[in-house]
Formats: C-alpha cells, sequence, structure tokens
C-alpha cells in the first residue's frame, strides 16, 4: 500500500474512531495488513480476515478458547456481514475491544450473548453458552442438571422482570449492580492481561508518532 | 450432636430392644480404650477428675462392697465414697446392685477396683447410661441400612458425645484437657516460634464456667460432628487428620506460594476440627474409614435435616466454584454475594462446606474476574473472628499480600480490604510483616503520586484515592502491634500518612488518623508527628462533623500531648477550643473519652489551662465527675488534678461542688482512676477551705487507707496527697490519730522497695512529725532505724524527702544519737554532693539538726561535710544558707571544746 492511501485512510479512520489517536491507528491498520498478508495469499483478493483467520487472532493473542464465543465475537466485529473482517471493521472492533466504555461494552457483549438476535437471551441460549462450564461428574444421574441450575442462578441474579429470559434492560442492570457480570455468558473481551500485552506491543514505539503528525 | 446421638441409640433401640452393646471384637477393643483412658484419667487430668457431673453415670454393677477399700465408707449393702460434692453428696454410692458415679476421678478409682471385672464394669456402665428411657420417646425408627452403617464406625465417638451431653463437665474437662494438649503441641511444633496468641475459638469459649459459653462450645462440637458427617469421603482417622492439620498450621507460617492448598480437607472448620481430633485422638484409634465412606451420601441427607436453608444453597455454589470454569465460577460467586454475608450463618455455611479453601485457591489464579469476586466474599465474612483465623490457617494472608503488588487496583484495594479485616489479630498481623505486607501497604499510601505506575484503562478499576484509603485501613489494622508500627515508620509512612491528612475525605480521615492514633504510643512516631506537622491537620480535624473523625484525632492528640511542644502546638493551632466544646458532649462515650484524655494531658501545661479555664472547661469537667464510664472519669480527674495546681482553678472546683464527687471517687478501685483521684484531691486539698470539706467527708481516712492498695503508684499518690490534707487540716495531729493504726501504717510503708512510695512516705512522715505526740508514736513504731536504712540511696527525689523526714524527727528524744547509731549521717554528707538544690537545703537542714550530738559532729567532720557545708554557706538560697552556717557553727563548737578540753 502506498503512503498516501495509507495516510487517507488513516486520517478517515482516526476521524470516526472514539478512542484511537492517529498513531495507534495507524499501527492497527499496519498490524491489520501484516495479518491478512500472512492468511491471504492470492494478491488482488478481499482483503480481510476470514472466520478462521479471525478466530486464529482471537485465539493467540486475546487467549481466547471458546469456539462458539468466538464466533459471536466475530460477527460482532463483522458489521457487513459478509464473513470477512475488513480494516474498518478491524479498528473499529479493537476500539470497543480495548477501550470501548462500560455502555459499549454491554452492549457489544449483549449481542455476543443474544444468540438468535432476538433481543433477548433465552433460557436455551444460556444453556449453550454454559453447557461447558461445568466439570462432568459422571456420578450424577443427569449430567446436565448442574447447567440447568447454573441457568436458574443466573437468572434469579438477572432476570429483574421475571420473565424467565434476559432483556437488555434486565443485563444491564445486573451489570451496572456487579460488574463481574459483563462477561456473564463466557468471556468475549481480552482479559486485561493480554489486553495489555497486545497494546505494549502494537503502540510501542512513540517515534513513529511524530512522524505521522508532522 | 443430638441427630448423631439420637441415631446412635435409636440403631440400639431398633436392633437391641434392650439396649445391651453387641459383642464384637470392635466393641470389645472399643471398651478396652475407654477403661484405659477412663483409668489413666486420674493420673493425667487430676484437675479434671474433680469436675461432677451433672447427672450421675448410673448402672447395675457386679462389685460387691467388700471390695470397697478404705476411702469408702462401707456396709452390707451400701458403698459411699468419703469424697462428696459441695451439697455433701457422695461422689460415689452404691446400693447393691445400683451403682451411680458422679465424677471422673470416682470413675478411675472405680475402674482400679474393679481390677479384672473392668471390662465388664465399663460395659454395664455404657449399656446402663447411653440408654435411658427418655431417648425412646425420640421415636423415629431409622431405616435399618443407615444404622447398620452407622453402628461400627460411630459408636466410640457417640459414646463421647454422649458422656459430653450427660454432663456439660465432661465436655468442660474434654475440652479443657484437649485445650492443653493444643497448647503443648503447639510450642512442639512451631520451633520456639510464639503462638500464644493463637488459641482457638473453641478453647476460648471453655475455661470460662459461663453456662451459655459451655453450651456454645457443644453447639460448635456439634456442628463440627455435622460437617464431618457431610463429607463423605472424608477420613476422619486421626492420624491422617493431624498431618493434616500439621501442615496447615505450617503452612499459616509459610511462604506458600504455587504450593497446591488442595491438600488441606474440604469442609471442615479447622479450629473445630482440632478440637474433635483431639478428643478422638485421646481415645480413639479404632474406626474403619472404608465402612465411613460407603454411605456417605445417604448420610449427608439425614444428618443435615435441620440447617439452614442457606447452608444447601451455599453448598452448591461451591460445588460449582470448585468444578466450574471461569464462567461459571464467576456467576457463583456472583450469586454467592446475594446471600447476607453479614449473618453468621452464612459466613460459617460458607467455611463448613470448604468455601473457604476454594475462595482462597482462586486467589492464587490468573483470572482477575475471579480474584475479584472472591475478595469480595471474603471482605464480608473476613468480619467474623472465626473466618479470620480460618484464613490465617489456610495460608490466604500471604496471597493476599501478594495481591498487593497487582496492576489491577480495584485488586489491591479489595486484598488491602480483606487483610484489615484479617489482620485484627497478633498472629495475621505477623504473617502480613513477615510477607512483606507493610512495605506493600504503606506503597499504596503513595499511589496516584507516582507517576511510574502502569495505567489500565479497564472496567473493573477503581480510583487512587480508594487505593490510598484501603491501605490506611489495612495499616490501621496492623498498627496495633509494636513491630507492625515500627516496620510502618521504616517503610517510610508517615510522611505519606501526613500528605493524606491534608485531604478532606473522611473515610480516608479516619483510617489515617486511626494508625497515627495507634502508632502515636511509640516515641518515634511522636516525634515525627511533631516533625510532620500533623498536629496542625489533627487540630483541623477536630472540628470535623464525623464523630468518630473527632475521636481519633482527640486519641491521637492524647498520645502526643506528654510532650510540652506538642501541648503548645496544639494551643497555638487553635485546638483548645474544638476540644472544650466536644466536652459538652456526652452522648459519644468514646469520643468522651477521647477527648478528655486530650484535655487532661494538654492540661498538664500552665498556659493551656487557662485557655481551658477562658473556655469554662473546668465546669464541665466537674459536671462530669459522675455518671460517667471509668475511661471518661480517669481522664477527667486528670485534667481537674492538673487544673488544681492553681488557686483560682481549685476554688473554681470547689465552687462548682467538685470536692464531693472527687472524695467519692476515693472508694473506687480502678488503679487510673485512684492515682488520677488521689493526685486531684491531694491538689485541692492545698486550699484550707476545700480542706474543710474534703475533712467532713472523711476523705483523709479514706486517702490513708489507699495506703493498704496493693498497687504501689495508688499508695505512692495517696501518701502524696495526704501531705497537704495534714498541713493543712485543723487539729491535724488530733485527726491523725484518730485513724487507728495509722501510723503503724505509714511507718511500715518505709519497707517497701518502690522509690516513690518511699518518698511519698517520707513526705508524709515529715509531715506527721510536726505534732510532737505523733513523732512520739512513730518513734516508738522504729521510723529511726527504718529511715536510717533508706539513707544509702542515689535517688534524689528519695533523698530530699528522707533528708526532711529525719530533720523533722531529730527532734524527739534521743533520736538524733540514734540516727548517728543508725549509721544515717555519713550517706547524708554525700548528698550534699547531688546536684539538687533541694536536696542540699534538706540535707543541710538534717546535718543542723544532727550536729546537735557530739558523736554525729565527729562522723561529719571526718566525712568532709565542713568542706560542702562551707561551700553552701555562699549559696542564694536563705534556708540553706542558714542551715549550712548552723551546721559548720555546732561543728566548729565542738572542736574547740575539744581543743580546750586538750589543754587543760
Amino acid at each position: 500500500m502506498n503512503r498516501k492511501r495509507l495516510q487517507k485512510l488513516t486520517d478517515t479512520l482516526t476521524k470516526n474512531s472514539k478512542h484511537f489517536n492517529k498513531f495507534e491507528v495507524k499501527r492497527l491498520i499496519k498490524l491489520f495488513y501484516t495479518l491478512v498478508g500472512e492468511t491471504t495469499e492470492r494478491p488482488g483478493s478481499v482483503t480481510g480476515l476470514d472466520r478462521n483467520a479471525f478466530r486464529n487472532i482471537l485465539h493467540t493473542t486475546f487467549g481466547m478458547t471458546d469456539d462458539m464465543i468466538m464466533d459471536r465475537v466475530f460477527r460482532g466485529f463483522d458489521k457487513d456481514n459478509d464473513g470477512s473482517v475488513n480494516v474498518s471493521e478491524w479498528v473499529h472492533g479493537l476500539s470497543l475491544f480495548l477501550r470501548g466504555s462500560l455502555e459499549e461494552k454491554m452492549k457489544y457483549c449483549f449481542e455476543v450473548f443474544d444468540l438468535n438476535g432476538d433481543g433477548f437471551i433465552s433460557k436455551e441460549e444460556m444453556f449453550h453458552m454454559l453447557k461447558n462450564s461445568l466439570l462432568k461428574q459422571p456420578s450424577e444421574e443427569d449430567p446436565d442438571e448442574g447447567i440447568k441450575d447454573l441457568v436458574e442462578i443466573t437468572l434469579k441474579k438477572m432476570d429483574h422482570d421475571h420473565d424467565g429470559k434476559l432483556s437488555f434492560a434486565d443485563y444491564e442492570k445486573a451489570v451496572r449492580e456487579e460488574t463481574l457480570l459483563l462477561e456473564a455468558f463466557g468471556p468475549c473481551l481480552p482479559d486485561p492481561k493480554s489486553q495489555m500485552e497486545f497494546e505494549a506491543q502494537v503502540f510501542k514505539d512513540s517515534n513513529e508518532f511524530q512522524d505521522v503528525t508532522s | 450432636m443430638g441427630v448423631a446421638l439420637a441415631k446412635s441409640v435409636q440403631w440400639k433401640a431398633a436392633e437391641f430392644g434392650t439396649g445391651t452393646l453387641e459383642t464384637t471384637p470392635l466393641n470389645e477393643s472399643i471398651l478396652k480404650e475407654i477403661t484405659k483412658f477412663v483409668e489413666m484419667f486420674i493420673v493425667k487430668h487430676p484437675h479434671e477428675a474433680k469436675f461432677v457431673f451433672v447427672e450421675p453415670l448410673e448402672w447395675k454393677t457386679k462389685l460387691t462392697p467388700s471390695v470397697f477399700n478404705t476411702d469408702y465408707i462401707v456396709s452390707e449393702t451400701m458403698v459411699q465414697s468419703e469424697e462428696v460434692d459441695q451439697h455433701r453428696q457422695p461422689l460415689l454410692e452404691l446400693r447393691v446392685p445400683q451403682i451411680k458415679v458422679r465424677s471422673f476421678g470416682q470413675l478411675s478409682q472405680l475402674l482400679l477396683i474393679a481390677q479384672d471385672k473392668q471390662l465388664e464394669e465399663a460395659r454395664a456402665c455404657i449399656e446402663g447410661d447411653i440408654y435411658p428411657p427418655s431417648w425412646e420417646l425420640n421415636g423415629k425408627t431409622e431405616e435399618k441400612g443407615e444404622i447398620d452403617y452407622e453402628r461400627k464406625g460411630k459408636i466410640y465417638k457417640d459414646l463421647v458425645e454422649f458422656l459430653k451431653d450427660k454432663s456439660t463437665v465432661f465436655s468442660e474437662s474434654m475440652s479443657k484437657q484437649e485445650a492443653k494438649r493444643n497448647e503443648e503441641q503447639q510450642q512442639n511444633k512451631t520451633d520456639g516460634k510464639p503462638q500464644k496468641e493463637e488459641p482457638s475459638t473453641s478453647q476460648k469459649t471453655v475455661p470460662g464456667s459461663d453456662i451459655s459459653k459451655l453450651e456454645k462450645t457443644q453447639i460448635d462440637f456439634e456442628k463440627s460432628q455435622m460437617t464431618k458427617r457431610l463429607q463423605p469421603s472424608l477420613n476422619w482417622k486421626t492420624s491422617v487428620d493431624l498431618k493434616e492439620h500439621r501442615s496447615s498450621l505450617k503452612d499459616s507460617t509459610e511462604e506458600k506460594h504455587g504450593k497446591p492448598r488442595a491438600s488441606i480437607s474440604h469442609g471442615r472448620p479447622q479450629l473445630l476440627r482440632k478440637s474433635v481430633e483431639k478428643i478422638e485422638e485421646t481415645i480413639s484409634e479404632s474406626s474403619s474409614e472404608s465402612e465411613e465412606d460407603e454411605e456417605a451420601t445417604d448420610h449427608r441427607q439425614e444428618a443435615n435435616a435441620d440447617l439452614p436453608s442457606e447452608y444447601w444453597q451455599i453448598q452448591k455454589l461451591v460445588k460449582y466454584l470448585k468444578g466450574g470454569n471461569q464462567t461459571a465460577t464467576v456467576i457463583a460467586l456472583c450469586s454467592m454475594r446475594d446471600f447476607n454475608l453479614s449473618q453468621e450463618t452464612c459466613q460459617l455455611a460458607i467455611r463448613d462446606v470448604g468455601g473457604l479453601e476454594v475462595l482462597i485457591n482462586l486467589l492464587d489464579t490468573d483470572e482477575v474476574k475471579c480474584k475479584i469476586g472472591s475478595l469480595k466474599i471474603l471482605k464480608e465474612i473476613s468480619h467474623n473472628p472465626q473466618i479470620r483465623r480460618n484464613i490465617v490457617d489456610l495460608g490466604g494472608l500471604p496471597i493476599m499480600v501478594s495481591i498487593l503488588d497487582s496492576p489491577h487496583k480495584s485488586l489491591k484495594c479489595l486484598a488491602a480490604e480483606t487483610i484489615a479485616n484479617v489482620a485484627k489479630f497478633k498472629r495475621a498481623r505477623r504473617v502480613v510483616r513477615q510477607h512483606g505486607g507493610i512495605n506493600k501497604l504503606v506503597a499504596l499510601l503513595d499511589c496516584g503520586q507516582s507517576t511510574a505506575e502502569p495505567t489500565l484503562p479497564s472496567l473493573y478499576e477503581t480510583r487512587d484515592v480508594e487505593v490510598a484509603r484501603c491501605g490506611a485501613l489495612a495499616l490501621w489494622s496492623c498498627s496495633k502491634s509494636h513491630s507492625s508500627k515500627e516496620a510502618i515508620r521504616k517503610a517510610g509512612g508517615i510522611p505519606l500518612l501526613a500528605r493524606l491528612l491534608k485531604t478532606s475525605h473522611e473515610n480516608m480521615l479516619i483510617p489515617v488518623v486511626g494508625t497515627l492514633q495507634e502508632c502515636a504510643s511509640e516515641e518515634n512516631y511522636r516525634a515525627a508527628i511533631k516533625a510532620e506537622r500533623i498536629i496542625e491537620n489533627l487540630v483541623k480535624n477536630l472540628n470535623s462533623e464525623n464523630e468518630q473523625l473527632q475521636e481519633h484525632c482527640a486519641m491521637a492528640i492524647y498520645q502526643c500531648a506528654e510532650d510540652e511542644e506538642t501541648r503548645d502546638l496544639v494551643r497555638q493551632h487553635g485546638g483548645l477550643k474544638p476540644l472544650a466544646s466536644l466536652l459538652k458532649k456526652t452522648d459519644n462515650k468514646e469520643r468522651l473519652a477521647a477527648v478528655t484524655g486530650a484535655i487532661w494531658k494538654c492540661s498538664i501545661s500552665k498556659e493551656n489551662v487557662t485557655k481551658f479555664r477562658e473556655y469554662r472547661a473546668i465546669e464541665t469537667l466537674v459536671g462530669l465527675l459522675t455518671d460517667q464510664p471509668e475511661e471518661v472519669l480517669i481522664n477527667v480527674v486528670g485534667a481537674l488534678g492538673e487544673c488544681c495546681h492553681e488557686h483560682e482553678n481549685r476554688v473554681l472546683v470547689r465552687k462548682c461542688g467538685g470536692i464531693q464527687p472527687l472524695v467519692n471517687l476515693l472508694v473506687g478501685i480502678n488503679q487510673s482512676l485512684l492515682v488520677n483521684v488521689t493526685k486531684a484531691v491531694g491538689a485541692c486539698a492545698v486550699e484550707p477551705e476545700s480542706m474543710l470539706i474534703i475533712d467532713r467527708l472523711d476523705g483523709v481516712r479514706l486517702l490513708w487507707s489507699l495506703l493498704k492498695n496493693p498497687h504501689p503508684d495508688v499508695k505512692a499518690s495517696a501518701a502524696w496527697a495526704l501531705c497537704p490534707c495534714i498541713q493543712n487540716a485543723k487539729d491535724a495531729g488530733e485527726m491523725v490519730r484518730s485513724f487507728v493504726g495509722g501510723l503503724e501504717l505509714v511507718v511500715n510503708l518505709l519497707k517497701s522497695d518502690n522509690k516513690e512510695v518511699l518518698a511519698s512516705v517520707c513526705a508524709a512522715i515529715t509531715n506527721i512529725a510536726k505534732d510532737q505526740e505523733n513523732l512520739a508514736v512513730i518513734t516508738d513504731h522504729g521510723v529511726v532505724p527504718l529511715l536510717s536504712k533508706l539513707a544509702n540511696t542515689n535517688n534524689d527525689k528519695l533523698r530530699r524527702h528522707l533528708a526532711e523526714a529525719i530533720s523533722r524527727c531529730c527532734t524527739w528524744g534521743k533520736n538524733r544519737v540514734a540516727f548517728g547509731e543508725h549509721k544515717a549521717v555519713a550517706p547524708l554528707v554525700r548528698y550534699l554532693k547531688s546536684s539538687d538544690t533541694n536536696v542540699h537545703r534538706a540535707t543541710a537542714q538534717a546535718l543542723y539538726q544532727l550536729s546537735e550530738d557530739a558523736d554525729n559532729c565527729i562522723t561529719m567532720h571526718e566525712n568532709g561535710a565542713v568542706k560542702l557545708l562551707l561551700g553552701m554557706v555562699g549559696s542564694p538560697d536563705e534556708a540553706l544558707q542558714e542551715a549550712a552556717a548552723g551546721c559548720i557553727s555546732n561543728i566548729r563548737r565542738l572542736a574547740l571544746a575539744t581543743e580546750k578540753a586538750k589543754y587543760n
């Protein structure tokens, strides 16, 4: 990519980014193209990270392990739903990932957990997301009993209007009371440690900042 | 224990309607164990053996009266022990064939007497007593399956339990015995590290004779017994438990990062377990674990029928904590916080189902969210003293201390807050200190000031002020130990605390001032507090609206105002006025105690007293002489004592009616209060008009009887107070004589080995001896040899008053000669070399009196008195001048006379 185009892209994305400065945006764009370069062999094809490539990044860089959640995170990033994360979606997504406010994160997480996108996290969805969260005890008659119970516990804690499912209002209220419940159904944000490492690595060279602004 | 017991008994009811023990090898061996234990009881625990059972053990014996020896009153069909209880009831009584035994000692002896019939008797005793009819009323017939299980494993334990239930005394003696053992064991175990301050809670409750306490212990036993049953896989065999216990004990004092904590058994309160263990250890070795394991699940359900429902819910949550991934763990943690964690039921439930271990283990993981969740719970439940100890025993503190280094501020805060709760007892504070916790906590105080810290834009973060506040909170708890105070100072805590003191957040100021107040007990701190200009801010915060803050500020001033410069600082910064106005708010007694304390210490400076008078604090103080707790009274009286050094204030105190309540306080028993009251009464007695009132209220007699107080400070203070009384009373001689045995008492106090007592008594004797009749009496009581004996002292205060007393006593009979004979003169001459003018004056006067006797003059001359006295003739002190001159002239006259005699 030539310098002029990069400059222009950086400018555009910086203008649209709430949380990153020009330097950071530039570094993220560079990182994006490095990552894309690694995954797409053929030049000229759509520049973007497909599902697998993105999941790979989530796994190695942000320590995520849950396949289903990672799929949902991919969908969260892939705003235009074209099956790949382009550079704008990348910067935008990471903006939330790394610097998002609680409000932004709540909105994002709720979308991740609302598997069918109907505006509610239903019992079934919860069950689905929590089904691997407990060690199965072979002695138990119903191996899913624990999970079902966990779902009930979560509902008791978060379902304020007692309709058996979580609306965004339910979820928001619960999270405001206890921030730990933000990622109640699985880690869909980078954990603080890998976030720190990522930022340290990507944004490390501040000399270039002058380069960009000059 | 009801459940456990009922079950074992019901088993017998169901299977053996007649209530006999099955003859199985196991039962046999258990019986043998019991017999051995009981037999040795009187030897091993002679004290406990004397405890009398509430109800006797009763059974049909096969022993005949003839076998009983001389310790018993024996007839054909009856035996009674000579040992009786307080109601003169024999502790052993046999009416063939029924026998009643009411103490372990008697039981021991009986088994010794029974010799080869021991086992039979033991069996009969157990059968006879473990199956009292009342148990049948319990009625619930259990399914046989469980009962069978119960049998072999538990008989023994239930028997012990049963005895315990039967007799509180038994349980008491058992617990005592176990407490003793615990202590011994700990001493053995800890490589000489003192661990004395860690008596388990159960131990603590035992020694009190209070019945409710005893009951509590029993309930605790019951609980631990229950929990035991909850744990299917638990192996309660003593040896194993002990090993575990040891390791956990060791762990608590060692660095234990990375060590798997899973080895510590779940679900049992460590300390209570200890007690149960010890009982088992004492008497039981026989239990088969396999049987225990098999059917425990059934057990679990029925054994806990009467536990609160929270218990089950918490148990379930702990299960998810153990077996869940991060997501499930966070859900379980959040859900757990919905329980009322300030309630003891929930706190203990978490512990009893093994939750503490899991929560502490979570702290050792990398999961920030789990750590936060866990600490949020630990922070709440650590308000419970038992839980605190459990946390320390499980090695929770070193992990929390290491979390203080975390880059996450909210984690730091939570860890510090939890440490603040846990470090409420000495052993915990030591662990914090030994793991470098003090330095880290002090570093938290610096939070937000250093820019080097990585800033983490994360959701779970919190403000720097909050971090500093939590650090101060933890330091406040730690600052109750002397070594921690030192460590805080060395870590540079004082300037940081001083800086935080400048903020205006009350919730920050309270722990900061609290810490300073604790630390101000150390000289080092007081100096630093002065140097760091802390007084200014303490004074400022006296004006705060927050009562707790006012209290701590006043307390800190109280601690620091021993120092004169500090007292001046308090005045200069305008601290006296708020103190005086706080004095009028008497509802909060803690604050009142702190405020009156500060006023007391501040009024040591004259200028401050003047201010207090201006603020009309003296009147208010007099008003506080009645209906106040002792802590307040001590300070109020102390302050009045200081104020009454001035005439004006003495008049004020009298006019406000302060004399009567002060004299009334002379009959108290609190030592510090008595010291202050005697001082205050003494100060008032300087005023003849006040003295009249004191005399009328019989205050002098009360003071005099305090000379018999066991504490030397009280004695001395009373003796000092008597001096102005005797000086100012009308007919003082008559008054003194009216105290029967009073003079002898005073003279005998000269045998004390406390310098202050001696000095004060000498001063009292000086005043008493002004009356010739009384001087005659004390001479008869041997005052001269006793005073002479004291002469060899280097204490200037004592020297002065001793010399005055000698000087006064010389005026009777042959006392001058007697002092010489008792070798008081030579040491007195040496007093002239002291640097204290008061000593010089008193000594010169005494020597002048003594020099009326020729032999004394020779002694003085020989000891070089003349030269020393010559120097004093030129003193500006007229009394000294005169006495020195008089003495020299007496010596000179003698010398001349001798010379004359020689030539003639």
